[in-house]
């Protein structure tokens, strides 16, 4: 069987379970629509709540950019980890024993007010929005390499897919697809890191495997940080972002995996509050497994993309002799290649190799156009190529090609010549990945409009069946935004999504936060600190993202990917002030919170 | 009875914030001390091939939040049990 009948193969193989699972697991009322009922064991949950935070930005997109920014990537491993700590330790059991459905219900209930809960619910929007762009995006890289289309087609295959599946099962059908889905993700990880770790160093285990020695005598790391600065880049263990900047941005992803609102429901759904310590820290063992071994991957994948471009010695490959997965990427449009010094070989080293705002080429012509080659080595025509110039101090040449850092979990395999099911593999579970978030995501936001918005709101009188209906028109709405948003990205993957923790970091972790541990917040303390977070993260994030805001200009440094932090550090200072010039909560509140810090009696969640 | 279970409250909310406490200083240092503030120093170590601070910025901590969230779980169920508010 060839590559691609293999990725078919796995990919709707395991689709079909996924489906099958929604309609056996079907939910019947708005109560297992929304938290499957509270009767899921601590292991299933924490396996769901592992799948379901595990997205597309941490399968495909996290290892590709540490794989290109090395130490400087670390953030992203330490914050996404991390945060669970502070989710088990300070909200999580809380919650549980709160027991209701969303965010916006707590915020709304804890804080007695209408306008608290309709803010919360536009957070709310915000944050899943850019997340779920994000994981689009996602689906359409795997799409437009395996079914050999373009990104944007990939993007409108994956909505597709994400629609039908979501929309049927509600979050019961999640949980246990979950499951399903998280197993195949493990699996289809873990299999290549250890054929790649393996075949690269001869131990079994990608942690151990990222310090082992290679034939030459120098460690894996010791190598790789050879190879990249003979290149011209900087150290790969060492970085060259300011400690501040690093500083914010792990802070802003550690907070905000506390405060994203579709993994902090998924601790409604366990029957006890022991229950929700208990997987949290599961889910936190299950998502190691995969994050522990994603550096190995990651630095495997640049020393093999760096001894393929560049050849074995170091004066790069003709292109007619690039292996298969170099051109097929090209053709999804995110592999180029310019030859600056026309010598038919592709080099790779530090610099851009082309010009734009976010360095990307621009092709002239589609994929299958032949006129739109190049006459002698027929790749692909780019517009776009930057001078070439290059400091021969440096680096030994210019940088002639352009990786999108997406591709790099699933070229790795293709690089290393692993077998053609290994790489089928990753395809499947890329999907899994993706898709187990998309549907989390889509839930809360159908969750946010029908019951938050219209049921607790502005439609009191609205039965369960309506109640239902809205969801999964809300659910439709939805795929369809992020759908757009997912062609048009701002950025890659993991940086959409890192943005979205900036805005879950800095509207929602100090109200919750506050709304636990300390009995004095009132509405109005609230209600600014979440406008003052949201509206400043936001306003940073568009400024330097949309309007031309230099770097330069950063306040103290700090780039929009780690402002999440600094927007929370302004809601707590300024929730704090106004709730000390406004009156105290009434006493029923104060006793809820009270209640909310002692276990017993929880019940399940109610309506 | 009512004043004895109030105390009793409040003395079983004061043991889970030393708890959470104690264990957010080892997640801090871990993660932003080691991890961050201090990896250049750390770096001057080389441990196993790797180099320290880079290990604990890509590993260390990951394996460190892991036994923080499973230590919180044991403990404040033990502790629920020895203040009988659990479920």
């Amino acid at each position: 069987m060839s590559l691609e009948q293999l990725t078919y193969l796995f990919v709707v193989g395991s689709f079909f379970i996924y489906i099958a699972i929604a309609i056996w697991s079907r939910a019947s009322s708005t109560r297992e629509f929304y938290v499957a009922g509270g009767g899921v064991t601590p292991l299933a949950n924490g396996m769901a709540t592992a799948a379901d935070w595990m997205s597309a930005a941490s399968f495909i997109s996290l290892a590709g950019i540490i794989s290109f920014a090395g130490y400087d990537a670390s953030g992203y491993i330490m914050g996404w980890t991390g945060g669970y700590v502070l989710l088990a330790l300070l909200l999580a059991p809380y919650l549980r024993k709160f027991g209701k459905f969303t965010v916006p219900d707590f915020v709304g209930d804890r804080y007695y007010s209408k306008v608290a809960r309709v803010v919360a619910v536009i957070c709310v929007m915000f944050i899943s929005f850019t997340y779920i762009a994000g994981q689009m995006r996602g689906t359409g890289i795997v799409f437009s390499r395996f079914l050999q289309v373009e990104i944007d087609t990939g993007v409108m295959i994956g909505m597709a897919v994400v629609f039908v599946y979501a929309v049927l099962g509600g979050m019961k059908g999640i949980t246990y697809t979950q499951v399903a889905q998280y197993c195949v993700m493990i699996f289809a990880f873990t299999v290549p890191a250890l054929f790649l770790t393996f075949s690269m160093t001869g131990h079994l285990l990608p942690q151990t495997g990222l310090g082992a020695t290679l034939a030459n005598g120098e460690t894996v790391l010791g190598h790789l940080d050879g190879l990249v600065s003979e290149l011209g880049f900087s150290s790969f263990t060492e970085g060259s972002k300011s400690r501040i900047d690093m500083f914010f941005i792990t802070a802003s992803l550690m907070f905000g995996t506390a405060g994203l609102p579709h993994v902090i429901v998924r601790f409604f759904t366990v029957p006890r509050v022991r229950d929700a310590r208990i997987s949290a820290a599961w889910a936190l063992v299950f998502i190691a497994l995969l994050y522990s071994s994603i550096p190995a991957v990651a630095a495997f994948g640049r020393i093999n993309l760096i001894e393929t471009v560049n050849g074995v010695d170091n004066q790069g490959t003709p292109y007619e002799e690039m292996p298969q997965w170099f051109k097929k990427w090209e053709n999804a449009g995110l592999i180029a290649w310019y030859d600056h010094n026309a010598d038919g070989r592709t080099q790779y080293a530090a610099g851009d190799a082309f010009t734009g705002r976010q360095h990307k080429p621009i092709y002239w012509g589609a994929a299958d156009d032949k006129v739109a080659r190049n006459f002698y080595y027929q790749q692909r025509h780019v517009v776009n190529p930057s001078d070439g110039s290059f400091d021969p101090q440096v680096q030994p040449f210019a940088n002639e090609i352009y990786v999108d850092p997406d591709i790099m979990v699933l070229a790795n395999p293709e690089i290393a010549e692993l077998p053609d099911w290994v790489i089928a593999l990753i395809a499947a579970g890329a999907m899994a990945a993706a898709l187990s978030t998309a549907a989390g995501l889509l839930l809360v936001i159908a969750t946010a409009v029908s019951h938050d918005l219209l049921k607790k709101t502005f439609r009191p009188q609205m039965s369960d069946g309506q109640e239902l209906m809205a969801a999964r028109l809300a659910a439709m709405v939805a795929v369809v935004i992020a759908g757009y948003v997912g062609m048009h990205p701002p950025d890659y993957v993991a940086a959409v999504v890192a943005l979205a923790f900036g805005l879950a970091c800095a509207s929602f972790f100090p109200v919750i936060i506050m709304g636990i541990f300390y009995q004095r917040m009132n509405k109005y303390g609230a209600i600014s600190g979440m406008l003052v977070g949201l509206l400043s993260t936001l306003g940073y994030i568009i400024y330097f993202k949309f309007f031309g805001g230099e770097p330069k200009d950063w306040l103290l440094g700090i780039s929009p990917e780690g402002f999440g932090a600094m927007g929370m550090v302004l809601n707590f200072i300024v929730a704090y002030l106004v709730a000390h010039l406004t009156p105290q909560p009434p006493k029923h509140i104060q006793q809820m919170v009270q209640d909310i810090r002692v276990p017993r009696n929880s019940g399940s969640a109610y309506y | 009875m009512e004043q004895n279970s109030e105390a009793a409250a409040l003395q079983y909310w004061r043991r889970n914030l030393q708890i959470i406490f104690t264990y957010l200083v080892i997640w801090f240092v871990v993660s932003f001390g080691c991890g961050i503030v201090f990896v250049d120093q750390l770096n001057q170590i080389n441990l196993f091939g790797f180099k320290l601070g880079y290990w604990f910025a890509n590993q260390g901590s990951i394996v460190v939040f892991c036994i923080l969230t499973i230590a919180y779980a044991v403990r404040m169920n033990r502790l629920d049990n020895e203040f009988d508010v659990h479920e």
